[in-house]
C-alpha cells in the first residue's frame, strides 16, 4: 500500500537485479569484489585487449588515452595525466576498467582479469613489483602518488570575491593590441567539405 | 552530409567571398534607391505561379535545404574516434534562446545508444527505504514540471585556454544547448524510494550513471539532488533525441553538462561520493601548482557575441547593425550584458531580449551604427550573484594554462573593414 505522501508507482528491486547493475565502488573499498591478479598475467591479458590503443606499455597509441608515464609532469607547461600520475584512487580504476572497458565490448571482463590489468597499469608506472599479487586483501597497500593532489572548488573564496561589482565602462585600459590569433594556427575545419 | 548540401554551403561560400568586399559603403542614411526594376518583383516567379508542396509531403520536417549550413559540426582531430567525443551547436546562425534539438550538440563516451521505452529501466537503491525499479511509463505518471535550463559541457571553450585558436562562436562556445524540459524532479522519486531511514541527509549523495557502456558515473550531493534535479522525458516540447538520452536523461540546473547523464538507468543513495572516473581523471582542474580543483559543478557567468563572428561576417556594408549574442550562468540569471568595440576600453551596456531566467540561456542585441571601421568586439555578463565574466588574464592569473574546463573568459572577434570576424587575443 502506498504511504501517505507516496505514488505508489514502481516496484521493489530485487537482489539479484540491484547485484547486476549496482557495481560502483568507492575510494574505501566498498563494492570491490573478491579476486586477485598479477602484472605477469596482466601483460598478457593487456596485450590481447588493450594494447591496440592503449600501447603495450600503457603508453598509448596515437589520440588514445596514455595510461602510465608524466609522473611529476602536473605543474608543467604540458602536463601528462595518467593513472599513475594523475589519478587519486586505485578503486576508480577498477570501477572504471570493470564498468567500461575494454572499449566496445564493456563489461566483459571477469574480476581476475580486471585485477590481472590494474596490476599491469600500476607495474607500467612504476609503483608495484612485478611480482606483487593486487588483489582485494592487498588494494590499499598500493600508493597513489596524486592521492593528495585533489582540493574541493574553491573558486568562492579565491574568484568570486575579486570578480563580483560595478565593472570598469570607460577608458578601462590605455592600448588594447591583438596578442593572438586564431588564423595563425588555422586548425578549424573546412565548412565546406565538413560534416 | 549530402552532396546537395555540400553545394548549398560551397554556394555560400561562394557568395560570402564575392559580398563581403562589394558590401561595404553601401548604405549610409536612409533607404538606397534602385537603379533598375528587380525581376524579383516584376516577373511573376514560379512559387507565385504554381503549387508548393502539399500538407502530406513531410510528415516530420527538416529545416529547408536553403539552411544547410545550420547544422552540428565536429573537429576531428580533438578527440581520438567520434564515439567518445563532441559535436558542436552552430550557435553563430541561431537567435533567441531555445536550441532546435537537431542541431544541439553530442558529448558521448560511447556513443548514441538506441534506448526504446519499452526496454527502458531506472532503478533507485542504496540508502533508501525500499530499492525501486521504474518503467517509463511508471514515470509519466508522476506530477511534472516544465523548466527551460542550458546544458554547457564543462570542456566548451577549453581549446581557446591556451590561445586563439578554432574560428568559429560554433567551435569556440557550441558545446551548449537551451532546451525547455519536461520532467519529473529527482526529489519525489527519492520520496517515492523513501529516505526516512537514511538519517540526516546533508553529508549524503546520490551517484548516477546511464545505460550506456561508459555509464558516465557521477557523484551529486544529497542538497542539489533534492533542490532542482530533474528527470526529463520531454526536450522542446517533444521526446528527448535518442543522442541526448532517448527516453530519459537527468537535468542539473547551472551545472556542468557531464553530470546531465543520459540514458539514465540507476539512481543509487550513498553515504559519500563514488570519486568515478568522469570526477577523478575527467571533470577535475588542473592549477599552475600541480594541485587540481574537483568538484567544480557550477558553469560561471558567461556570454558571447554570435553575430558578427567569423562564421557571420557583415556582408552588408556600414550603416544599421545588429551585435547579438547569448548570456548564461550557473549561479543565477543574467542580469546585464555590457558590449565592447574596442576590444574592453569601453563598454555599452546591450539589451536582453527577455530578462535572464536563472541558469537559462539569454540573448542580447546592442543596436548600432557601424562605420565600417575596424572592431575589437567583446561580451561581458553580469548575473544576479553581482559576478561579472572575468578575462582570460584574470582566469589564467588563478589558474594558469592547464584546466581544460571552465574557461568563460571574455571573447574577443577582431572585424575587420570588410566585414570579415577572426578569432583573437588582445592585451
Amino acid at each position: 500500500p502506498a504511504i501517505a505522501g507516496k505514488f505508489g508507482l514502481g516496484r521493489t528491486a530485487l537482489p539479484e537485479e540491484i547485484a547486476a547493475w549496482d557495481g560502483d565502488i568507492s575510494p574505501n573499498g566498498t563494492g570491490l569484489p573478491v579476486g586477485s591478479g598479477d602484472a605477469l598475467v596482466g601483460e598478457e591479458i593487456f596485450a590481447d585487449k588493450c594494447a591496440s590503443c592503449h600501447g603495450d606499455f600503457a603508453e598509448g597509441i596515437g589520440n588514445w588515452p596514455k595510461l602510465a608515464g608524466g609522473a611529476d609532469t602536473l605543474n608543467h607547461d604540458d602536463p601528462l595525466k595518467t593513472v599513475g600520475s594523475y589519478w587519486p584512487y586505485l578503486t576508480t580504476t577498477f570501477d572504471y576498467i570493470k564498468r567500461s572497458m575494454p572499449y566496445g565490448d564493456a563489461g566483459s571482463l571477469p574480476d581476475d582479469e580486471v585485477y590481472a590489468i590494474v596490476a599491469y597499469i600500476l607495474y607500467s608506472n612504476d609503483l608495484i613489483e612485478d611480482d606483487f599479487v593486487l588483489s582485494n586483501e592487498t588494494f590499499f597497500d598500493v600508493e597513489m602518488p596524486n592521492a593528495n593532489g585533489f582540493i574541493v572548488d574553491n573558486r568562492a573564496e579565491t574568484e568570486y570575491v575579486q570578480w563580483t561589482g560595478e565593472p570598469c565602462m570607460q577608458d578601462c585600459k590605455d592600448v588594447v593590441e591583438v596578442t593572438m590569433r586564431a588564423l595563425v594556427l588555422d586548425v578549424t575545419p573546412d565548412q565546406a567539405g565538413a560534416a | 552530409m549530402s552532396d546537395k548540401d555540400n553545394e548549398l554551403v560551397s554556394s555560400r561560400r561562394a557568395f560570402l567571398g564575392g559580398a563581403v568586399a562589394a558590401g561595404a559603403g553601401a548604405l549610409t542614411t536612409g533607404a538606397a534607391k534602385a537603379q533598375t526594376a528587380d525581376p524579383l518583383i516584376t516577373e511573376i516567379q514560379p512559387w507565385a505561379q504554381g503549387f508548393g508542396d502539399g500538407v502530406d509531403a513531410v510528415r516530420y520536417g527538416l529545416p529547408t535545404e536553403h539552411e544547410g549550413d545550420v547544422i552540428r559540426r565536429n573537429v576531428e582531430w580533438l578527440t581520438a574516434d567520434t564515439v567518445s567525443s563532441i559535436n558542436f551547436t552552430p550557435i553563430h546562425a541561431l537567435d533567441g534562446t531555445i536550441t532546435p534539438q537537431g542541431c544541439a550538440f553530442e558529448r558521448h563516451h560511447s556513443g548514441a545508444i538506441d534506448l526504446k521505452k519499452d526496454d527502458y529501466r531506472l532503478m533507485i537503491n542504496g540508502l533508501v527505504d525500499t530499492p525501486l525499479v521504474f518503467s517509463y511509463a511508471d514515470l509519466e505518471r508522476f506530477p511534472r514540471e516544465n523548466h527551460v535550463y542550458f546544458c554547457e559541457c564543462a570542456a566548451n571553450t577549453g581549446m581557446e585556454w591556451a590561445g586563439a585558436q578554432l574560428n568559429g562562436a560554433q567551435f569556440t562556445h557550441g558545446m551548449i544547448h537551451n532546451m525547455e524540459y519536461t520532467g519529473v524532479p529527482l526529489r519525489t522519486l527519492l520520496e517515492e524510494a523513501g529516505l526516512d531511514t537514511t538519517g540526516d541527509l546533508s553529508g549524503k549523495w546520490v551517484f548516477v550513471e546511464g545505460a550506456d557502456a561508459s555509464s558516465n558515473g557521477r557523484s551529486i550531493p544529497m542538497e542539489k539532488a533534492l533542490d532542482d534535479v530533474l528527470v526529463a522525458f520531454k526536450a522542446n516540447g517533444e521526446a528527448l533525441r535518442k543522442e541526448h538520452g532517448y527516453p530519459v536523461r537527468l537535468v542539473v540546473p547551472g551545472w556542468e553538462g557531464n553530470m546531465w547523464v543520459k540514458w539514465i538507468r540507476r539512481i543509487e543513495v550513498m553515504d559519500g561520493p563514488v570519486e568515478s572516473r568522469e570526477e577523478t581523471s575527467k571533470y577535475t582542474d588542473t592549477l599552475e601548482d600541480g594541485t587540481s580543483r574537483k568538484w567544480t559543478w557550477e558553469m560561471d557567468a558567461k556570454s558571447v557575441v554570435t553575430s558578427p563572428s567569423p562564421q557571420a561576417p557583415i556582408k552588408h556594408g556600414t550603416g544599421p547593425l545588429v551585435i547579438t549574442g547569448l548570456a548564461w550562468s550557473g549561479r543565477g540569471a543574467i542580469t546585464r550584458v555590457d558590449v565592447s568595440k574596442d576590444g574592453g576600453k569601453n563598454w555599452e551596456t546591450a539589451r536582453l531580449a527577455k530578462p535572464g531566467e536563472k541558469m537559462a540561456l539569454t540573448r542580447f542585441y546592442l543596436d548600432t551604427d557601424w562605420d565600417g571601421s575596424e572592431m575589437m568586439l567583446q561580451s561581458r555578463a553580469m548575473d544576479d550573484t553581482g559576478y561579472v565574466q572575468p578575462t582570460k588574464t584574470q582566469l589564467r592569473e588563478v589558474r594558469g594554462l592547464n584546466s581544460i574546463y571552465h574557461n568563460n573568459c571574455i571573447q574577443t572577434w577582431l572585424v575587420r573593414s570588410n566585414g570579415e570576424a577572426e578569432n583573437v587575443e588582445v592585451s
